[in-house]
């Protein structure tokens, strides 16, 4: 039993640091106003709908993809960089190989220009949102703006 | 305190149990009884297709180049049952290996090497070039090899689709018909095993649509190529059926290939194992049930569950595992990433008793417990992946892991 509290006890350093972090997000967000706050999270609601039919049987369920693959969306130059690329790739699909820390990802991944622009600015944002990750949410304005120049 | 204790015990005993399962060393594979399994090797990165050599000497190999190599030999040398030498080489990721006649023979995802065998020590200066230029697409890019007793080694090529679509992988897109891509892939090609420099033009396609067979062995009692196909993704997104059939959809195939150019209907068709008949595929008119054009393609021999991704397979020639695995089929599966919404499973080695050169049972787990824990739901979360098989001089099952790169042998200890 002691040795059990030691163990806890040299824990706590690293779970209270955990804690605070969390604290600050959470300040920070509620620190936004009501209303913005409120949109982000009915966006990320609707964008899990999204991710659920259409991204989550390759990209799994918590984000971490297949090994070879499907790209992982868990904290990568690609998740949480340039929205315009992101929404080209959902727009274009992708079909080269994806590098991401030395592993390469290469399975075809089809266009998704079905979706309406609020759907791709959801599914956007709820990924960069959502499995660890922290990013500033998509618009439909940028999503409109990448298709136009697609056409 | 003490509130704070409890919360933080719970914590760490939650996080225990549900983020870092067991460690890989904890892992125990369950297997039959009378059967124990060692870890022979650990961490040797992704750990495709093993072959071990008459005197014992093991070779992996690797799907890329790591610590000076992708082919890993590792060898007993003062024979206490125990690894104490390692050497690596060959320049080449890839996944097939096999030794024959005297020589060791390894795939890149192009090409088939081939090195001799001097008393037991391959020639890692001269590999020789056998096949070349092999269509390697961007899916189902590894090469498989097994040779026959007749002087050919056969080596899959896998389609670079999922069911020929114009569209790869687009919900509804039609199918190509007829599907350029089983010209130069998406079958098993035939080639001299001793001659240079093959392509194409020098072989024979001897087996036909197979969207991408991974496991890969000549049974040397029916004098029959076996070969173990990747079945299509995405079947539940046409709903034919509620989501829990639908994921089992199509079969993963064991293929006998009695014939050159045997057709096993990739794309067209697919193995529905609830109706037991090859019907067509819905990218080609199909609705899960209507035969058509599938009429007369040949069915598998055995059928499993769907996307258990079978990647190893071998016929067990020995003596030492009891009377019903002689003879019989060991098949390694990888493990499932298309059962979305349900759980991924296929983590495991499986057994097909064979009898006249026919399965003479249901296959059944020989194998469990490489995920490391139950209910996974993204591959991700499985410790062990399977994926290579090979018998040793003395009749042991040795099997391979891709994702931490372990080696197990399986041994029957008798009681």
């Amino acid at each position: 039993m002691m040795r059990i509290v030691v163990m806890v006890l040299l824990l706590i350093p690293g779970l209270l640091k955990a804690q605070t972090k969390k604290s600050i997000v959470k300040t920070s967000t509620t620190s936004a106003t009501a209303s913005s706050a409120n949109t982000l999270k009915a966006s990320i609601t609707r964008g899990k709908t999204v991710y659920a039919k259409y991204c989550l049987t390759c990209h799994q369920v918590d984000g971490s993809g297949v090994a070879n693959l499907n790209p992982p969306l868990i904290n990568t130059k690609w998740t949480l960089g340039s929205k315009t690329v992101l929404i080209q790739q959902v727009l274009k699909g992708s079909s080269g190989k994806v590098e991401i820390d030395g592993d390469t990802f290469s399975n075809t991944m089809p266009p998704l220009k079905v979706l309406t622009d609020q759907q791709i600015a959801d599914v956007l944002t709820y990924v960069r949102n959502s499995f660890g990750n922290k990013a500033s949410a998509a618009s439909v304005g940028e999503v409109k703006a990448v298709r136009a120049k697609l056409k | 305190m003490k509130r704070l204790l409890f919360i933080l015990v719970t914590a760490l005993v939650f996080s225990a149990t549900h983020v870092i399962a067991q460690t890989p060393d904890q892992v125990k594979i369950k297997v039959p009884s009378g059967f124990a399994v060692s870890v022979i090797a650990k961490n040797l990165d992704r750990a495709r297709h093993i072959v071990v050599n008459s005197n014992g000497d093991i070779y992996i190999k690797l799907a890329r180049v790591r610590r000076g190599g992708a082919i890993v030999r590792l060898s007993d040398k003062n024979g206490d049952g125990k690894i104490d030498d390692t050497a690596r080489f060959g320049n080449y990721g890839g996944t097939g290996i096999a030794i024959k006649n005297g020589y060791l023979y390894a795939a890149s995802n192009t090409e088939v090497y081939r090195y001799k065998l001097n008393n037991n020590v391959p020639d890692t200066a001269h590999p020789e070039i056998i096949v070349k230029d092999l269509v390697a697409g961007r899916q189902h890019e590894t090469k498989s090899i097994t040779l026959d007793n007749s002087g050919n080694i056969y080596v899959t090529i896998g389609a670079p689709s999922n069911a020929c679509q114009l569209q790869d992988r687009v919900t509804g897109a039609p199918g190509q018909d007829p599907c350029p891509l089983l010209e130069k892939t998406g079958g098993i090609w035939q080639f001299k095993a001793d001659k240079k420099d093959q392509s194409y033009a020098d072989g024979i396609r001897y087996a036909t649509g197979i969207r991408n067979a991974v496991g890969l062995d000549w049974n040397s009692e029916t004098n029959t190529l076996f070969a173990m196909q990747h079945g299509r993704d995405g079947m539940q997104d046409y709903h034919f059926y509620p989501d829990s059939i639908s994921v089992e959809l199509p079969a993963e195939e064991m293929l006998e290939v009695t014939k050159a150019d045997d057709n096993f209907g990739w794309p067209y068709c697919f193995y529905n194992q609830i109706i037991g008949k090859k019907v067509l595929n819905p990218e080609y008119g199909g609705d899960a049930k209507t035969v058509g054009r599938c009429d007369g393609v040949k069915p598998p021999v055995m059928a499993f569950p769907g996307h258990m991704a079978p990647n190893g397979l071998l016929f067990y020639t020995g003596t030492q595992f009891p009377e019903k695995y002689r003879k019989g089929a060991f098949v390694a599966f990888h493990g499932s990433w298309n059962r979305a919404p349900l759980e991924q499973k296929g983590f495991l080695v499986a057994f097909v008793p064979f009898k006249n050169g026919k399965p003479s049972g249901d296959w059944e787990i020989f194998a469990n417990g490489f995920a490391g824990k139950e209910n996974i739901a993204t591959p991700n979360q499985a410790i062990f992946r399977p994926c290579g098989l090979a018998q040793g001089p003395d009749g042991s099952l040795y099997v391979t892991d891709d994702a931490k790169g372990y080696v197990w042998k399986i041994s029957f200890s008798g009681k």
